[in-house]
């Protein structure tokens, strides 16, 4: 049977070209791989190869022809033992390429109406039952006070003895007991199998660590900083957040990135950022920025036991601090959803990690000046509880967003838009942001202090919005 | 370590190459392995093996010729990068592991090693063609294809990405003990990244499973080994991290297959990773919009005439007693299965709408 040669496509973008040279005529015999023609496209000149073997019949599209549609048939190729000279020209097909899909019979008109009909909003699968609540804490329950050190340690040597498949790699996190000495113990406990040291060399242990879960395993890898992790951040991005849907739900990632996150105290522009804003933009990751002891180690619980990427977001300055901590068998709490840390009815001051103090402070000083704030810790950025923040917001109908970060494209601009979106009826007053000034971080400690958050700029922010500033 | 003293060796069961040497033995040798291999360069493959060979080497340049077309077509769209002409190193490589116990992982240019590893051609092409019976939904696409089935771990887009995911896939194998080993194939061009090496120095350090491969076709898009690199020896960049080199003739799949023997000897016998250079030419472009204007037409046609992997194993296997009758068989036999796919990709039908919002994530929150 004759082959049709048909104008082909050689870019992504390529709808028509100029058929520039023929370097065969009628007649000759091709075999797979020689050059037929010069065929110029939007980008560049490109040689078109012969696929089959087979002796050239007709030529129907001349040399220097432009405007040649992709999909024409330019050439009818005889194949072996048929007689070339005998072929017919097809009748003009002149179909395009965009054509081809609905040919092969591929879009029904139903798939048609769905698309065109459908808007992505009602594409997204139904939203889960009710998010789940907190476990409550049995009324007895001994509480115990740990920093939040102890207790992010606790909670990672609790999911290293529950489950074989999680090891903890990182700089320093062996031998050193951790930089920040979050994994203090660890090592004596676990041993260097599960507990390891890596060279400084944030790139390839963040691929070796997205591998291994690839691989099956349960990877807990520490970010000395997350100022480092920079170096990393394509396989955060790339390799852990996408693999799911690029393979179709086939290959998971079930790793997390841990370290601290944040300004930290007179460290320079270098080490101190808050990426809190950065990967919460990711679809596919998780990421959590707890603020204190008892959300931190239940969090992270449930971040080694997640089966998505999680990126867990910590704070140096906080590490030293003590918090009250029910003794629980296994303390687990909900990813995804905010807490409610302090309840209020005149406005909200939603915040995260180590914000959620200075909104505390602010809510103290505001009681005193008859102003009764709500305080929302969203602990998790991503997937963001909306729900909690607009009910919230329903009830006070004043917001502020409190943020240790550049106020630029933030977690608050989320919220602010969320707002706008979803909440606009409630409003009584803009809503507003408070986070550091957005400038790299000084060095020199009076511009440093000027740089960031703190107690009095939220205090001033809350007046505004309920309009007594 | 020292050379094979005996070359009989070679011929004995795969675990006669083991010479484990950890990486702080004092007569590492860059070579040690090379010398092995150069004993006796080619796989003695009986007829029905080689003949299997021949076979998936035939099925890939078929496969992709049948790709490019669909991609002339408009039938496949993005990027499209094809495997012709180096199709003896995923097939000789491939063959010497163990299926589902070792894993592979590469870059981008991945439909090969996927039909090397026994993957349904019919749901490769219909993830090119991007339909729902594509084996990632349709939503991966040529770049991003996966089977954890097959212990093959993709496709992936960022040049160099793969050496470190693999590093990992090394590491999960050896805290598991399970036995596997991770070959890790990338490019001459992903040679240049700084990932690679950060991966060859923990991998020795820690003594990992992995064979690091790289497919030197000498060109990195369009820069030639000798514009983009200071040692072109590819096989010689793991010295500094005390692992062993191998350079294959990535054109001969019976000495791609015998490399692959003692490197996975070397690895399974405890001796940690190889550094395996394997030279290897792409008839093709980079991708589908490449006028590959950076090397002669004469170039090409050359190293097609010449050392074609698919017409070597042919000459050897006619040397066998294989008759054309019996190849002529395998070629119609091949060409159905292509077309087949093809037929298979163009017909299914597009993911359904709702399939954009699932496989985010695999919890609800």
């Amino acid at each position: 049977m004759a082959i049709e040669l048909k104008m082909p496509a050689l870019s992504p973008t390529m709808e028509e070209g100029t058929l520039s040279r023929w370097l065969v005529k009628e007649g000759d015999t091709v075999s797979a791989g020689d050059v037929l023609a010069e065929i110029e496209t939007d980008k560049a000149t490109m040689e078109f190869e012969s696929i089959d073997e087979g002796t050239v019949g007709k030529i129907l599209v001349p040399e220097g022809s432009e405007g040649v549609k992709v999909g024409t048939v330019i050439a009818v190729l005889a194949a072996e033992g048929e007689d070339a000279s005998a072929i017919q020209a097809p009748e003009a097909d002149a179909s395009a390429v965009q054509q081809s899909p609905e040919k092969g019979g591929s879009v029904t008109e139903k798939d048609e109406k769905a698309s065109a009909g459908a808007s992505t909003a009602e594409l997204m699968e139904a939203k889960p039952t009710p998010k789940k609540a907190d476990p409550e804490i049995p009324a007895g329950t001994n509480m115990i006070k740990v920093t939040l050190r102890e207790a992010l340690r606790d909670g990672m040597a609790e999911e290293m003895r529950r489950d074989e498949r999680v090891f903890v790699m990182g700089e320093e996190v062996a031998e050193y007991q951790g930089a920040y000495k979050v994994t203090q113990g660890l090592l004596e406990e676990f041993g260097p199998k599960r507990v390891i040291d890596t060279p400084i060399t944030e790139y390839g242990f963040a691929g070796i660590g997205t591998g291994a879960a690839m691989g099956g395993l349960r990877p807990v890898i520490e970010f000395m900083t997350f100022n480092f992790a920079m170096q990393a951040i394509d396989h955060i991005v790339n390799s852990a957040a996408k693999t799911n849907y690029m393979s179709g739900g086939q290959m998971r990632c079930p790793v997390v990135f841990r370290g601290p996150n944040g300004a930290a105290s007179r460290v320079g522009a270098q080490h101190s950022q808050n990426y809190g804003p950065w990967y919460a933009s990711v679809p596919g990751l998780i990421v959590i920025a707890p603020y204190d002891a008892h959300d931190a180690k239940g969090l992270l619980k449930a971040a080694i036991r997640c089966e998505d990427p999680v990126v867990f977001l910590e704070n140096e300055l906080l590490y030293g601090r003590t918090y009250e901590l029910a003794q629980l068998d296994d303390h687990v709490l909900p990813i995804g959803k905010a807490r409610i840390v302090r309840e209020g009815k005149d406005v909200t001051i939603v915040s995260y990690s180590i914000a959620v103090g200075l909104a505390l402070e602010a809510a103290e000083q505001l009681a005193a000046e008859g102003i009764d704030a709500e305080v929302v810790d969203l602990r998790t950025l991503r997937p963001l509880d909306t729900e909690t923040v607009l009910e919230s917001l329903k009830k006070t109908n004043r917001l502020v967003v409190a943020e240790e970060g550049w106020p630029t494209c933030s977690i608050a601009s989320e919220i602010i838009a969320v707002c706008m979106e979803q909440g606009f009826d409630h409003l009584d007053a803009p809503v507003m942001r408070v986070c550091n000034e957005d400038v790299p971080l000084p060095y020199a400690a009076n511009l440093e202090k000027l740089a960031l958050i703190d107690t009095p700029r939220i205090v001033s922010a809350v007046k505004k919005v309920c309009y007594k500033g | 370590m020292a050379r094979a003293s005996n070359p009989e060796i070679s011929k004995k069961s795969a675990a006669a190459f083991a010479a484990p040497q950890g990486s702080d033995s004092e007569n590492f040798s860059l070579r040690s392995l090379q010398d092995t291999l150069e004993s006796d360069r080619r796989y003695q493959a009986s007829q029905e093996e080689l003949l299997h060979l021949y076979e998936q080497m035939l099925l890939i340049r078929r496969f992709e010729e049948r790709a490019g077309q669909l991609y002339g077509l408009g039938l496949i769209g993005g990027f499209c990068h094809l495997y012709i002409g180096q199709e003896a190193v995923a097939v000789g490589l491939q063959s010497a592991l163990e299926e589902g116990k070792d894993s592979v992982i590469t870059g981008y240019r991945d439909h090969g090693h996927m039909l090397a590893y026994g993957i349904d051609p019919n749901v490769i092409m219909a993830e090119l063609t991007g339909r729902q019976a594509g084996i990632s939904k349709g939503k991966g696409g040529s770049m991003h294809m996966f089977s954890t089935e097959h212990a093959f771990y993709g496709g992936h887009g960022i040049v160099g990405a793969q050496v470190s995911l693999g590093g990992g896939l090394a590491f999960a194998h050896k805290y598991r003990e399970d036995g596997g080993l991770c070959l890790a194939y990338f490019g001459d061009g992903a040679s240049n990244q700084g990932q690679v090496y950060e991966t060859f120095n923990m991998a020795a350090l820690w003594q990992l499973p992995i064979i690091f491969v790289v497919e030197n076709n000498q060109y990195a898009m369009g820069t030639s080994v000798k514009r983009s690199s200071a040692e072109t020896e590819f096989y010689r960049r793991g010295t500094a991290f005390r692992i062993p080199g191998m350079k294959v003739n990535g054109m001969d799949l019976l000495e791609v297959r015998q490399a692959a023997n003692v490197a996975i000897a070397h690895v399974r016998g405890g001796g940690g990773p190889v550094l395996m250079e394997l030279e290897t030419y792409r008839y093709r472009g980079h991708s589908m919009s490449d006028p590959a204007k950076y090397r002669t037409r004469e170039e090409v046609q050359g190293v097609r005439e010449k050392s074609d992997p698919i017409e070597g194993a042919k000459a050897d296997l006619l040397k066998l007693g294989v008759n054309e009758d019996q190849l002529k068989e395998i070629d119609k036999r091949i060409r159905a299965i292509v077309s087949e796919a093809a037929d298979f990709a163009e017909k299914s039908p597009e993911p359904e709408p709702t399939e954009l919002y699932t496989d985010v994530l695999v919890e609800s929150y």
